[in-house]
């Protein structure tokens, strides 16, 4: 009698997993915290689970190059030509906005910081808060004298580089001193490890400057920067400037964009996506049409629970390119 | 003499445990020596005295993370050794028997605690502290000596080897108390009936038999010390430089390891953090066995 039991619960279990398709997921932890109540929600509507895990993005390259997972996610984009030798397709999910932090007693956010400014502080060029170049963008604040300390990521990462194509986009002297990519060569500052790290050291440290994903810099009640666009209009990193960016920034068929410095007179300069990568040659046409259904799950109901955790969703332009690139899945 | 079955298969238990870790260390070593190999090949012995780290144009030198490894590991020691010996000769010399039990109890339980604890307290306590006190402090009294100047960011060499110091207290005190009770008390009451005080008996008789003991519990603590990863890479400062100066911010090899890994793309990259892993590998060994080697020595010179 037991050992029936247990042959039926055996059994039970067996055509448990053979019945319901499993995506298995790695990569960007970015994203994380959204893709775990996308998936926790989707899995709930469509009864298929979604298992990701948040490696880093460079692991999830990796991974999804290897073919050991069915999606990849990035927070960078990777070159066309690595796309077709690996036979990936890369699609957006969602964007957000890089905010530019601070730590200055008595001084609260809205500090000012020109293009050239915010160059030469992260080229150790100013080294002190009352440099008369931040001083007069600033009349409003009494800043004190103080050495600056800047912060940035110590781990490969994808804010670093978009940060860094920020920099480069807006200033010869950085891309030919530093250049861009998700580790650079910093010319000073510490690191602090992951935007938890570069959070705990600007809130510990007076008198430093870093940058953080938005969603980091809210939560953690930072000071951020209103920074100067191509327009010359200083803006803050608020959700209808970051989108305001992404409309005006023409993307081509195989997304690989960096939608920094975006024109527009409210477009705030510093934002980027972040990608999932799929295989074109992925065997199970099961996990096709699952992922297929994910995404264009994600991009029909997946905005308000983007905006409730600071990310901004696509425009839908966007959306709509990306859905024609992922239809040869079905 | 005859050995029955179970004395030879206890043998060759034993003797196979023992040879599994050698096997461990060698192939562990020889793994290491495979993957770094694209990197020696590319960057030769300029990987050893290059500064500058910059993964856009893919060169790296190691030169930062090894000094920065050696002096945070080295102040580290200079911090916790004597403190330890202090703890270690109050708790088997001159504590009241109510007393050792706990405080031995605690000790031990501060070498229990995750190194994640310590490097959230080294950032978040101490980083602080060292920015706005213990700096400007150090620079009003030492600041003619180049190590304290500068302006302390809060986190940097001084901060990691404070935080090193604690973690590797426990180990280093808790060796040295029973090596310090492992002296025989008749020793000690010789040197009482012969009207040694009690500070010259814990200095000549207790001391000086446990000397090379107690140098061989700082080494054990230097070790843990070089090779300590997540607190060290919270507090270092994470900028690749070369500094005299304590409070200017610095990488380990085991910090560009934690950091450079999850990301690290391509084989080069990932050659160059396993060459990494095989120089701290080496130092290791070098440093432990120097140690051990001119321990043996004195003890035998004696």
């Amino acid at each position: 009698m037991k050992k029936a039991i247990l042959v039926i619960l055996l059994l039970l279990m067996v055509f448990n997993i053979y019945g319901a398709v499993l995506i298995n997921g790695a990569g960007a932890t970015f994203p994380y915290p959204l893709y775990s109540r996308w998936f926790y929600d989707f899995e709930k509507e469509m009864g298929i689970k979604v298992n990701y895990q948040p490696i880093g993005s460079g692991a999830g390259i990796e991974q999804i190059k290897a073919g050991t997972v069915d999606f990849g996610a990035s927070d960078s984009p990777i070159l066309p030509s690595d796309q077709n030798k690996f036979n990936l397709i890369m699609v957006p999910t969602v964007a957000g906005g890089i905010a530019i932090v601070y730590n200055l007693p008595g001084i609260g956010k809205g500090l000012k910081l020109s293009r050239s400014v915010l160059v030469d502080i992260f080229l150790g060029k100013i080294k002190l808060w009352n440099d008369p170049r931040i001083t007069s963008l600033n009349p409003n604040f009494k800043i004190p004298p103080m050495p600056i300390v800047v912060v940035r990521r110590s781990d490969g990462s994808g804010t670093t580089d978009i940060f860094t194509q920020f920099l480069s986009a807006i200033s010869p002297e950085w891309k030919n001193k530093v250049g861009s990519g998700t580790s650079v060569n910093w010319p000073v500052g510490v690191g602090g490890r992951g935007n938890m790290g570069v959070a705990g050291y600007i809130k510990n440290t007076v008198g430093s400057i870093g940058y953080l994903e938005v969603a980091y810099a809210l939560q953690n009640n930072l000071s951020y920067a209103l920074i100067q666009n191509k327009e010359g209009a200083f803006v803050a990193p608020e959700i209808k400037n970051i989108k305001s960016a992404l409309e005006r920034v023409k993307v081509p068929s195989d997304f690989y964009i960096y939608p920094v410095d975006a024109p527009g007179k409210e477009s705030y300069p510093i934002v980027g996506y972040t990608f999932i990568l799929i295989r074109r040659d992925l065997k199970d046409k099961e996990k096709r049409e699952a992922l297929f259904k994910l995404m264009s799950w994600i991009y029909e109901k997946g905005d308000k629970m983007a905006e409730e955790l600071y990310y901004i969703p696509l425009p839908k332009n966007i959306k709509d390119l990306a859905l024609k690139r992922l239809e040869i899945l079905k | 003499m005859k050995k029955n079955l179970g004395d030879k298969i206890f043998k060759g238990i034993a003797l196979f445990s023992s040879l599994f870790v050698i096997l461990l260390v060698f192939f562990l070593f020889v793994e290491l020596l495979i993957y770094s190999f694209p990197s020696i090949k590319k960057f030769g012995i300029y990987f050893f005295i290059d500064k500058i780290w910059d993964p856009v144009t893919e060169r790296y030198g190691a030169l930062p993370a090894i000094y920065g490894t050696i002096v945070t590991s080295i102040l580290a020691l200079l911090i916790a050794f004597p403190l330890s010996i202090g703890i270690a000769i109050f708790i088997s010399e001159l504590a009241p028997p109510a007393l050792k039990r706990p405080l031995s109890f605690i000790i031990e339980l501060l070498g229990a605690i995750p190194s994640l604890i310590y490097g959230m307290w080294g950032l978040f306590s101490l980083a602080p502290l060292v920015q706005l006190k213990i700096g400007p402090f150090l620079q009003r009294i030492l600041g003619f000596l180049p190590f304290f100047q500068g302006y302390p960011l809060g986190v940097g060499y001084l901060t990691a080897g404070i935080v090193l110091s604690v973690m590797i207290i426990p180990t280093i005190s808790s060796l040295s108390r029973e090596i310090l009770m492992a002296v025989p008390i008749d020793q000690r009451e010789a040197g009482y009936a012969l009207g040694m005080t009690k500070w010259e008996v814990i200095w000549k008789i207790v001391l000086g038999n446990a000397r090379s003991g107690i140098f061989a519990a700082g080494i054990l603590g230097l070790g843990r010390a070089l090779g300590e990863a997540v607190a060290v890479t919270m507090v270092i400062g994470n900028f690749p430089n070369i500094s005299v100066s304590l409070f200017s911010p610095g990488v380990t090899i085991t910090s560009v390891i934690i950091n450079e890994f999850a990301e690290a793309a391509g084989q080069l990259k990932i050659s160059v953090l396993m060459e990494l892993a095989l120089v701290l590998f080496l130092i290791t060994f070098l440093i432990m066995g120097l140690a051990r080697y001119y321990i043996l020595k004195r003890i035998e010179g004696r």
